[in-house]
């Protein structure tokens, strides 16, 4: 295992770059440590998957650094970095038992009957593989492919980093619930480290102890979920992470203060610099209120969820949703709405105003 | 305007795919298909269209027998999963290609892409061909074509499964508004409870090519008639539980958690339902009970924390708001609020349906 360093990365799959926008990766600066559990999140297109590629060896950055405990391994092909990658669609060999599809990676590294048999038995019992050991692996599931593909990845105890590449998008719902907490459950029982590339938040947030989400081929905020929910260090952020995303709405800078609505709206944002080219407020829909004054809307669609509402409102500055529990009593017509001063943040030119 | 299936049953072989279904659906309605994978989604509404014959049964169309008749003689669009579209073709001919074929003059049809270019925001690709577009844009223009004739029955099969979750979740949002003003009857076939919750008007559960139940969408969530539909539509996966009933205590069989309850039903023994969001880390409700829980794993989305655990011999999934941040085999307390409970007998029927 080891602690993986990418330094000032950058890649362009032309020959030739005039503008930010011929770039697929620009400056990506990642520390991951040894043993933790990581993700990439993004949109396709985002880099996520060139990112990927990088650090598996499949392709040589443009420019920057790829070490491994630092050790510079940039040049160094896929096999003489020692990955193990899971993919979005099951990689097995159909003929094979299941068991040997498990073994399979120990046999080709040459260990001994014994070290093989004990590591697949292990894993086999972590994944619930045990009882279909030597059931041929043609007959099962696509989940229970997937499984296997993902016991093949975990099951050699010397690589240096485990990555997943989208690997539940083939899941049903159901399932996919049981895979990603057992994979969870199987880092925090062999603590490697692990990359796990998705578009799903909630696959990303639920899995990984830091975030990496990317947009434009730039990194914009890394952190844990909950600093990713509360405190957006970019509008892509707040945007992309929670459902429905956070409200972000044109607003002017005033004597250091939000402006919205024509109101001075109360944060936690010391204003400073104002020399942006747009400025922007943002509040997730968790902390909005329906007050007796405030900011005037027009309620314009209800739907339940049977957990939550999502109320979409109408303000002069734009659309705004709402989310509310579902006893809550929700105003017909026309309203006042508060935001929740911890949670209402400025943006300059997309990046929070701190 | 209404489409009716008569007793539609398909066999393949030996093999049934469809067991004999009865169901209507009438003008100007959204009706979700929900089941997992295999449940017989994609077969009915091929059925529904005429790509496929039903082995017996009929398929009834504004009160007339059009079994038998073909695709193309019925007015009707389909959009699967992977976006179809012309690679030669640019967006505005894509979407002019159904009009084409009937002849209409061509001022109408650009009058009416540009319409439904409008509705789905592709009016600034019009010239580009499909290549140049992302998944979001190429799964719209396919969505536009379907949606640019005037279609009686228009059938959606899984047409966000491959979108980032970011563009699912907004054009989840659109489609409703998209049929709102429309004569037609319209089919969505989904894995995702969620996707049903948000998207409202009809549903039906299916499993194992059988219809479960079909009613309005929030009250087959609320109140579905027996243990199977109230599984197809819960995601994370309803907790179910034995328990006994004698006089005003409720009892869950193995261990000793209890409660009091004035639902009206004979003694005995009975299951459980909860839904995961009904067991929470914090008391929620006027009526919630104690259970004692061992940590499984918990992970946290940033605004959520979900928390698996085990009481007695069973697994049991909580939601609850915030972070509550718990350790792997940690003894725990949560509550269950206990007016949301759904109860039913041994036959898997719901009976506290008042």
């Amino acid at each position: 295992m080891a602690k993986i360093t990418l330094k000032n990365l950058s890649h362009s799959y032309l020959t030739k770059q005039n503008s930010d926008s011929d770039w697929a990766l620009r400056d990506v600066n990642i520390d991951w440590k040894d043993g933790g559990a990581y993700a990439l999140l993004g949109p396709s297109g985002c880099g996520k998957t060139t990112l990927l590629n990088i650090i598996s060896g499949l392709l040589n950055p443009t420019k920057g650094k790829v070490l491994f405990d630092d050790k510079d391994m940039t040049t160094l092909n896929p096999i003489e970095r020692d990955i193990a990658q899971i993919f979005q669609f099951p990689v097995i060999y159909d003929t094979m038992t299941v068991y040997n599809n498990l073994a399979f990676p120990l046999k080709n590294r040459g260990l001994s009957e014994n070290e093989i048999d004990s590591q697949v038995k292990k894993i086999a019992e972590m994944l619930e593989l045990t009882s279909t050991l030597n059931n041929k692996a043609s007959g099962l599931t696509a989940d229970g492919k997937q499984k296997i593909s993902l016991g093949r990845g975990l099951v050699r105890s010397d690589v240096n980093v485990i990555m997943f590449d989208e690997p539940l998008t083939v899941i049903d719902p159901h399932l996919k619930w049981v895979l990603r907490s057992k994979l969870k459950e199987l880092h925090q029982k062999i603590n490697r480290t692990m990359i796990y590339v998705t578009h799903d938040q909630i696959e990303a947030l639920t899995f990984a102890d830091q975030v990496v989400v990317m947009h434009e081929g730039q990194i914009v905020q890394t952190g844990t979920p909950v600093e990713l929910f509360e405190k957006p260090k970019h509008t892509f952020v707040g945007h992309f992470i929670g459902s429905p995303g956070m409200n972000i709405l044109p607003c002017e800078i005033k004597n250091g203060q939000i402006s919205f609505e024509g109101k001075i709206l109360p944060s936690n944002t010391n204003i400073k610099k104002t020399n942006f080219s747009k400025t922007q407020v943002g509040i997730r829909p968790e902390f909005i209120k329906f007050s007796n004054d405030g900011i005037p809307v027009k309620i314009k669609r209800v739907s339940d969820t049977g957990r939550h509402k999502v109320i979409d409102t109408e303000c002069s500055s734009g659309s705004i949703k709402i989310l509310a529990n579902t006893s809550t009593q929700i105003p017909s017509g026309s309203a006042h709405i508060t935001f929740d001063q911890k949670h209402t943040y400025a943006y300059g030119d997309n990046w929070i105003i701190e | 305007m209404s489409l009716e299936l008569k007793n539609v049953e398909k066999k393949v072989g030996i093999e049934t795919h469809i067991h004999s279904t009865n169901i209507k659906l009438e003008k100007n309605t959204i009706n979700i298909l929900l089941g997992s994978t295999l449940a017989g989604k994609t077969t009915l509404m091929q059925i529904m269209a005429g790509l496929d014959k039903p082995t017996s049964g009929e398929i009834w169309f504004n009160g007339k027998n059009v079994t038998g008749t073909e695709v193309q003689k019925r007015n009707c669009s389909m959009v699967y999963q992977q976006f179809i579209n012309y690679p030669n073709f640019t967006v505005f001919e894509n979407i002019a290609s159904p009009l084409k074929i009937t002849g209409i003059n061509s001022d109408e049809i650009k009058e009416r892409v540009g319409k439904v270019s409008e509705l789905l925001k592709l009016s600034a690709m019009l010239n580009k061909k499909p290549d140049e577009l992302s998944g979001g844009q190429q799964q719209r223009t396919a969505l536009a074509r379907a949606l640019v004739k005037d279609s009686d029955l228009i059938l959606l099969d899984e047409p966000l499964a491959n979108l980032d979750f970011k563009l699912r979740e907004e054009l989840r949002e659109e489609l409703p508004k998209l049929f709102e003003d429309r004569d037609c009857i319209v089919v969505y076939a989904t894995t995702e409870p969620l996707d049903a919750l948000m998207i409202g008007g009809n549903t039906a559960t299916l499993l194992e090519g059988k219809i479960i139940q079909y009613g309005k969408t929030l009250d087959v969530y609320s109140k579905p008639e027996n243990l199977t539909s109230a599984k197809v539509f819960s995601d994370p996966p309803m907790n179910v539980a034995d328990i006994k009933k004698s006089g005003d205590t409720f009892k869950l069989n193995n261990n000793n958690v209890q409660w009091k309850s004035n639902v009206k039903i004979k003694d005995g023994n009975y299951k459980i339902g909860i839904r995961p969001y009904n067991i929470t880390t914090y008391k929620e409700g006027n009526n919630s009970i104690e259970i004692n829980g061992k940590v499984l794993i918990s992970e946290i989305s940033g605004s959520e924390s979900l928390i698996h655990f085990t009481n007695g011999n069973l697994n049991w999934v909580s939601l609850s708001n915030g972070i509550q941040q718990k350790n792997i085999g940690e003894e725990t307390k949560l509550y269950m609020n206990v007016d949301e409970f759904l109860y039913f007998d041994q036959n898997n029927s719901l009976v506290n349906n008042g």
